[in-house]
């Protein structure tokens, strides 16, 4: 899902400010699919401008150059801004929430294993927990890995957002 | 002052300057149709929807203008779809109006209701679902401003019926601010960085060639151009979308490259050092294919779309910005470097002197370039060969209309055969004068495209040449044509098939032809026209084909329409078979013997 082994990320991220209108998301998604660009999450979220949006969209760089899917994007008359972060550049965050099946004997295995990851108990029922993260996907990654060995039965995930790092130099 | 949404439409497209207007009303688009009959704007009734569009699009074309089309909500809308489709492709200007059931009735799959800015989202360069009787000025100004300006398109108002109702306070937005547009800003000045470094690869050319697209004619850099062809002493091609942006005549014109483009202006890009792409966007029909395209040139391409640039071959300098401004500016930066404007080189391809001392006056001779490139025009020439008895041929029909045509003749094709003879042999010496469907090849464009083309430049002889199957996609057109007194004129170059599939089936699907069979009198063509209020003519040997057409060219209170019944075996030719490299270009079979492989 992330980066492919040692190479070169198969990912990055475009940080796509949109104005905030009926329909927009329908042509940014329709725009990916009529020119073959492929997307591996997509996240939409208000701005503090109630005028516009911010669509966070890993997007595929091999199934098209990363300058096209840009240009092509920046076309559309509704996308207002469009940042490009490369996955080295970006602090990246993806929240997971799942549901293990989990008897009361193995329940505090679970338990550990949320702690060691930093991630959070929301709920408990009789057999099953259900447990948060929110880290950078890579980490969520195998936080989902190692929860799989318990028996997952409902996940979700946000799909990434994302921000510049910051610079050691004062922003100005 | 209080208007209805419909009446604020109306004096929208009258501020914005509208003369014209194409559309066929229904219900959803009701309101909108009352207040026509007070406005300025001429409203042309068609007979189908494809036709309001395709005839806008030929208005667009001729005038540089945006064309206009309204129809109804439902099938109305959807019978646009195609000319939308069609003047996405080739980036034609145009603003449709479409009406839609009242708000509250979207959703509900009311009567005749369909997501019409959902079907178009892909094929309009913009287009808006106005809610609100208030946006409607703005939103109007808005679609004029996106359609016209950076690479022009189409874009489509989506109305709903309440809104037309509903009452508004009149107002137009005084400046480009009040748009609320805030994504949308175009780039029209060159990167001058890149232009000096064009002009240094400029400078350096060996082999070059100056690749003309459409977008030099939507840009009017027809001028700028000729400049520095002449100045350079670059040949010049046209594609199929540039045709007329550089006379034929002129001795640096190599004529049209591509699929069916001549050998000279085919074999050229393929050897040439430097490609200079201006407005021009390396078309599949145009590259073939696209590994083995001018493997040693590089490329400088100007385009005002920066998805243009590098969308199909990485150019070594990409410049986005309008083709006359850019053009412009690279001439200013060849000033600098020493190669100024020379009268000496006006209608000669021996390009300026440079002035002594600079670069310019060192750069690399181009005579060896044009000896090879005369030496391919002289053995490769298009060619068709004629018997004396023989069945009348296309092209030679092509060239006697052209013969007797004046100069700024308009010429509009269909898609086919017909299309392909035309851009080859007719001689186009002036811009837009040439209509066509290039990106989408849209059978039926043809008929309508011409009555708009004769809208918006009644002063022009208007000559749609025709298939017989496009004709009979669209021909219901000319009964609008006779009824607002349209004197557009038909050549069908009736072949009794659809004559470029039943060439691909006779090359590449050894002679089985599959439903391509149309018949040559059946409809009558003579009949079908007089039914429509049309002149009607038919010529069938090559003595009949001059009187033929002095006689359409002597009436011009009426459409006329000319059925040529044509050598059904004819072929197009070159031919670069689809997918292949430029280098196989197939020439006409008497031309094949000894051929020379450069
Ligand atoms: C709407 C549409 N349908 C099908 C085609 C495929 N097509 C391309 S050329 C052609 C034949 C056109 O026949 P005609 O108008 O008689 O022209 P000709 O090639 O015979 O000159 C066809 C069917 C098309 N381009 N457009
Ligand atoms: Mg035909």
């Amino acid at each position: 899902m992330s980066s492919a082994g040692d190479g070169e990320p198969r990912h990055h991220i475009l940080s796509v400010l949109v104005e905030n209108k009926a329909g927009v998301l329908a042509r940014v998604a329709g725009l990916f699919s009529r020119r073959g660009f492929n997307i591996f999450s997509l996240a939409v979220a208000p701005t503090d401008d109630e005028r516009f949006s911010r669509l966070t969209i890993v997007v595929d760089v091999e199934s098209a150059p990363l300058e096209q899917v840009v240009q092509q994007l920046d076309k559309l008359v509704n996308v207002v801004a469009i940042s490009q972060l490369a996955p080295e550049a970006a602090v990246e965050r993806e929240l997971l929430l799942a549901t293990v099946a989990v008897d009361a004997p193995r329940r505090g295995e679970v338990i550990e294993l949320v702690g060691v990851f930093r991630g959070e108990v929301v709920n408990v029922g009789l057999d099953r927990l259900t447990v948060m993260l929110a880290d950078d996907p890579d980490t969520v990654d195998d936080f989902e890995r190692l929860l799989g060995a318990y028996g997952i039965v409902e996940l979700q995930r946000t799909g990434r957002v994302a921000l510049p790092k910051l610079g050691r130099s004062k922003a100005d | 002052m209080k208007l209805t949404g419909a009446q604020a439409l109306i004096k929208s497209l009258e501020t914005q300057g509208v003369d014209v207007m194409f559309g066929l009303p229904g219900g959803a688009i009701l309101p909108v149709y009352d207040p026509i009959l007070g406005s300025s704007i001429r409203h042309i009734l068609v007979r189908h929807e494809q036709g309001a569009g395709h005839m806008a699009e030929g208005y667009a074309m001729v005038t540089g203008r945006a064309g206009v089309a309204m129809v109804t909500s439902g099938p109305g809308a959807t019978n646009v779809v195609t000319p939308l489709s069609n003047a996405y492709m080739d980036s034609t200007p145009l603003v449709v109006i479409s009406g839609q059931v009242a708000t509250s009735a979207i959703g509900s799959d009311a009567f005749q209701e369909c997501d019409i800015t959902g079907v178009t989202m892909g094929i309009t360069k913009h287009n808006w679902l106005v809610t609100r009787a208030e946006d409607i000025p703005r939103t109007v100004a808005a679609a004029f401003h996106v359609a016209t300006t950076g690479r022009p398109g189409p874009v489509l108002i989506d109305l709903p019926k309440d809104v037309s109702n509903a009452e508004m306070e009149w107002y137009w937005p005084a400046t480009e601010a009040d748009l609320d547009l805030p994504g949308y800003h175009p780039r029209l000045d060159g990167d001058p960085a890149a232009i000096a470094r064009a002009a240094q690869l400029i400078l350096a050319a060996e082999r070059p060639v100056l690749y003309v697209g459409g977008g030099v004619l939507k840009a009017g850099a027809t001028d700028a151009l000729l400049e520095l062809a002449e100045r350079t002493g670059f040949p010049v091609v046209t594609t199929l979308m540039a045709r007329g942006a550089f006379p034929d005549s002129h001795p640096l014109c190599l004529g049209m490259p591509g699929m069916h483009g001549n050998y000279t202006a085919v074999t050229a890009m393929q050897r040439a050092d430097l490609l200079v792409a201006l407005g021009a966007r390396f078309d599949d029909r145009v590259t073939g294919k696209v590994s083995a395209f001018a493997p040693a040139a590089k490329v400088i391409h100007v385009d005002v779309d920066p998805a243009e640039i590098g969308k199909v071959r990485a150019p070594e300098v990409g410049i986005v910005g309008d083709c006359r401004r850019v053009i412009e500016a690279l001439l200013e930066a060849l000033e600098a470097a020493g190669l100024g404007h020379d009268d000496a080189a006006v209608r000669t391809e021996r390009g300026a002197r440079g002035r002594p001392g600079t670069q310019a006056a060192s750069r690399p001779a181009r005579d060896g370039w044009w000896a090879q490139l005369r030496a391919w025009q002289a053995a490769y020439p298009l060619h068709y060969e004629e018997e004396a008895g023989g069945p009348l041929k296309p092209q030679r029909v092509v060239e006697t209309l052209r013969a007797l045509s004046s100069p700024d003749t308009v010429v509009v094709a269909g898609v086919g055969q017909h299309q392909m003879w035309a851009s080859q042999y007719w001689r186009f010496e002036q811009p837009r004068t040439w209509v066509n469907s290039g990106g989408a090849g849209t059978m039926g464009f043809a008929v309508p495209a011409a009555i708009g083309a004769k809208v918006g430049r009644p002063d022009r002889t208007v000559w749609a040449i025709d298939g017989d199957g496009c004709f009979q996609m669209t021909a219901q057109e000319l009964a609008t044509a006779s009824a607002e007194r349209i004197p557009v004129k038909v050549a069908i170059l009736n072949n009794a098939y659809l004559g470029m599939v039943r060439q691909w089936q006779e090359m590449f699907y050894a002679e089985r032809y599959s439903e391509v069979y149309l018949s040559p009198d059946l409809p009558d063509y003579v009949k079908w026209a007089e039914a429509m209020g049309c002149v009607g003519i038919r010529a069938e040997t090559p003595e009949e084909v001059a009187p033929a057409i002095e006689k359409a060219n002597a009436i011009d209170d009426r459409p006329v329409v000319v059925d040529f019944r044509t050598d059904a075996f004819e072929k197009v030719f070159p031919m670069v078979p689809a997918g292949g490299s430029n280098d196989d270009i197939v020439v006409h079979p008497s031309q094949a013997q000894g051929r020379v492989v450069q």
